[in-house]
């Protein structure tokens, strides 16, 4: 086997161009992570250095320190290179601050994870109501 | 490998991505491999204010397992090479 040529990757599906890179993982449960790609493979699993996962309700976000993470690919949706040029998020957007993981309770962050199972909470009622008006034919 | 070649056909052209989570991703076709794994480039969100982290993404990877349909520019796809290579296909050669 042989390794493709430094501009071969450029042109391929392959996350080689990504190495090294800010990037933005979408998971199958919902879940934002950002790292930097150290590593991967043909099935999308990926080695993420200084990975955080990035919380969002409303208007409200906050990042969870994580640490070195290795990704399942099968978990993964979405692999997306940070613009450094661009804001990452929406100027009305308020922030949080980086919380090490263990060391929640002197902080703000029950009260996010509770708003952020309210969120959760109001749009599964508004699906299975949904789903019980589906014969309304509401469209 | 029809649908692979077949993608391969319309790199370079403004695709629109839907993935299973509902999330509708616009860009130009980059490159696309045998598991129809897809790269974008320049893309949009189309609904961007109910995805306020992906506002920074200018390039991405998508996993061909999570697309649900590629739209396709109308003058996209050539019918009959698209019949003749079915055939092909259909007859093993």
């Amino acid at each position: 086997m042989s390794w493709p040529g430094q501009e071969d990757v450029f042109f391929s599906t392959s996350l080689a161009s990504y190495l090294d890179k800010k990037l933005l993982v979408l998971l199958r449960d919902g879940r934002k992570l950002l790292g930097i790609l150290r590593s991967f493979d043909q099935f999308a699993n990926v080695v993420l250095e200084g990975a955080h996962e990035r919380v969002i309700v409303g208007e409200l976000y906050c990042d969870i320190v994580l640490g070195l993470y290795v990704i399942r690919g099968e978990n993964v949706v979405l692999i997306g290179e940070l613009d450094p040029e661009r804001e990452e998020l929406p100027a009305s957007m308020t922030p949080g601050w980086a919380i090490q993981r263990g060391d929640l309770k002197d902080c703000f962050f029950p009260f996010f994870f509770q708003a952020q199972k309210a969120e959760k909470e109001a749009s599964d009622l508004k699906g299975t109501m949904r789903k019980r008006m589906e014969f309304l034919d509401l469209d | 490998m029809l649908f692979f070649s077949y993608f391969k056909e319309l790199v370079g052209k403004e695709v629109t991505v839907e993935l299973k989570n509902d999330l509708a991703i616009k860009g130009i076709l980059h490159s696309v491999d045998q598991y129809l794994n897809i790269k974008l480039e320049n893309t949009r969100v189309v609904d961007q204010d109910k995805y306020p982290h992906m506002l920074s993404v200018r390039n991405c990877f998508i996993r061909g397992s999570v697309v649900r349909y590629v739209q396709l520019p109308p003058d996209g796809v050539d019918i009959d090479i698209l019949h003749d290579a079915t055939r092909r296909e259909a007859r093993g050669g």
